[in-house]
């Protein structure tokens, strides 16, 4: 296929992909009441802020920013923690049920979230952490696909540089604070990046144990507006914006470590 | 402490002393991973695996509400055989997921092979596929909302001006579920072909090359050297895919909430419903996540041997 012609299709096929998002940005700008009448056209021609500036007076989207980053904030360090532990663990340490351990945390992927939600809340409400953000944040620390990357990143270290810290006289511990991680730092940061957005996308399990709008994050409460403003996609479309910007910003800026981090799940 | 404080302590252990107060070193390695594995399999006992064995115990329960429940033998699985909205939402799931993962997976394999090779724009051309990932699926489904709404939606404004009027993308079944199949896609090609790129590289180019010199043309090369050669990411790619649509939840949920009618009406919704909607029905709703879970097991494990047996 020639340059010119792969040019032409990669075009077609991005302007596809780009149309939802263009008339999400472009609906977010227009006027209410030139979407109630005739319907929601991508070219009325009329801009404004209203819809943004209605969001802020009517609701506190300031706060729910900073619990956003907050929880999201908080799952990704703890989530970073235990996976790269439980990684490393798997790929380079011998013990008995290696394998199973392995295989079990993987089947968490087949478990079908929403349908154990009931015995998941009633727990949550037995530790006594609905309404606070723990309750988001234990459940959602530990994932499937982050032992996964950790367990893929570490199979490849070089079992050299591990041998060399014991020959020095460190244990396990020692030879992995002190050789693995400060080598680990694309895998760090490919971790930390996946795990701040998945968070920071989560709305149906925050929405059930968080409770008092005060403590929703923003994409919660988006979900809570969406119920509020019905039709009014003007205000649903300001906040939809709004809720993603920070991740599009994110990932435009380092596209390659997501790029790597994802690719890397793929390849066995 | 600054550093040379710690290399002065460290200098000051007697260097000596140390091994002998350790353990053997294979006891030492057991005992370290499971240290490392013990915050990570406590989480996941505590919040996952410890749920979902309740959701078991539930499945055999006449449960409406928080607290203990009755047992009712297999009286819930008994009505799942005789419930018509359950098989629709089997049935329903199933559609979706046939509609989705090979679409899915051969469209991310066709635009990876096309942006694969240098051209203008490349970057560009990846990141705008990308990008849907980073998107959450409640963003994605308002989205979807907003392009599908029948009345006042921008695809049937464009319909309309140019002509073609109104498509009853929400009041007829089928045009819901392809909505919602459309907004999925969207979602998931970018990651197929973020896969098939990266595996793309590990492509021995002189086998390409030895095609080519054989006489092959492009679509033979890509057939009978290119595809085969990446059937450990298809692989990957269609397990995955297919458990995300087993599973798929928020799309429909927020978009079309199973309807118009039933006809989009998928098994975790279906069960989520029976559960947190009005009929509080949980020990219902458990069971049909548990019949879930086992179908899911189950076409995984077939999958994965199969996936063993032809890449071996």
């Amino acid at each position: 296929m020639s340059t010119p012609v792969r040019v032409a299709i990669c075009t077609a096929v991005s302007a596809v992909f780009l149309f939802p998002l263009v008339a999400m940005v472009i609906i977010a700008f227009t006027p209410r009441a030139s979407l109630l009448d005739g319907g929601a056209s991508l070219w009325s021609g009329d801009f404004t802020l209203e819809n943004f500036r209605g969001l802020f007076d009517a609701f506190p989207v300031r706060r729910w920013f900073t619990n956003a980053v907050i929880v999201a904030g908080l799952t990704t360090v703890l989530s970073v923690v235990v996976n790269v532990l439980a990684g490393f663990a798997l790929a380079k340490l011998r013990f008995r049920g290696n394998g199973v351990v392995l295989l079990l945390i993987l089947s968490t992927l087949m478990v079908p979230t929403q349908a154990i939600m009931i015995p998941q809340f009633e727990l949550v409400a037995r530790l006594g952490l609905v309404g606070f953000f723990w309750a988001v944040i234990l459940p959602s620390a530990s994932t499937a696909l982050g032992v996964f990357l950790a367990r893929q990143f570490f199979v490849s270290f070089p079992d050299e540089l591990m041998d060399a810290a014991r020959v020095d006289g460190c244990g396990t511990f020692g030879a992995f604070l002190r050789v693995v991680l400060p080598n680990a730092r694309p895998l760090l940061a490919v971790m930390t990046l996946l795990a701040f957005m998945t968070q920071w996308n989560d709305f149906l399990w925050p929405l059930i144990t968080l409770r008092d709008p005060d403590l929703y994050t923003l994409p919660v409460s988006l979900r809570l507006l969406q119920t509020a403003y019905d039709t009014d996609y003007g205000g649903i479309m300001a906040m939809a914006l709004l809720s993603c910007l920070p991740l599009v910003v994110l990932f435009v800026v380092l596209q390659r470590f997501f790029v790597a981090g994802l690719s890397r799940s793929g390849i066995r | 402490m600054s550093s040379t404080a710690v290399d002065a302590v460290d200098a000051a252990t007697p260097q000596v002393e140390r091994p002998r107060r350790r353990p053997p070193r294979h006891h030492r390695a057991g005992a370290a991973a499971w240290t490392m594995l013990a915050p990570n399999l406590l989480l996941l006992a505590l919040f996952l695996f410890g749920p979902l064995l309740w959701a078991f115990a539930m499945s055999f329960q006449a449960k409406r509400s928080f607290g203990p429940g009755e047992w009712s033998g297999l009286d819930n699985f008994t009505r799942l055989l005789s419930d018509d909205v359950f098989w629709r939402a089997l049935l329903n799931t199933a559609i979706f997921t046939v509609a989705t993962v090979p679409v899915g997976v051969v469209l991310g394999l066709g635009l990876a092979l096309l942006m694969n090779e240098a051209m203008p724009a490349r970057g560009f051309f990846r990141t705008v596929v990308y990008l849907p990932i980073v998107l959450s699926t409640l963003v994605v489904s308002l989205v979807g909302l907003l392009l599908f709404d029948e009345s006042i939606g921008i695809i049937n404004g464009i319909l309309e001006d140019v002509g073609l009027g109104d498509v009853a993308w929400q009041s007829d079944g089928r045009l819901a579920m392809t909505s919602v199949v459309l907004m999925t896609l969207w979602t998931r090609i970018g990651f197929s072909m973020l896969v098939y790129i990266a595996a793309l590289q590990d492509v021995d180019p002189e086998t390409i090359e030895a095609a080519r010199v054989d006489g092959a043309g492009s679509f033979a090369v890509v057939r009978h050297v290119v595809v085969p050669a990446l059937r450990p990411s298809t692989f990957f790619l269609v397990v995955v895919n297919m458990i995300w649509s087993f599973q798929v939840f928020d799309i429909v949920y927020v978009m079309t909430n199973g309807g118009p009618g039933y006809s989009t009406t998928m098994l975790v919704t279906y069960a989520y419903d029976e559960g947190f909607g009005p009929a509080r029905n949980f020990g219902y709703g458990a069971a049909i996540g548990v019949v879930l879970f086992l179908i899911t097991v189950v076409i995984t494990l077939v999958q994965v041997r199969r996936g063993r047996a032809e890449v071996a």
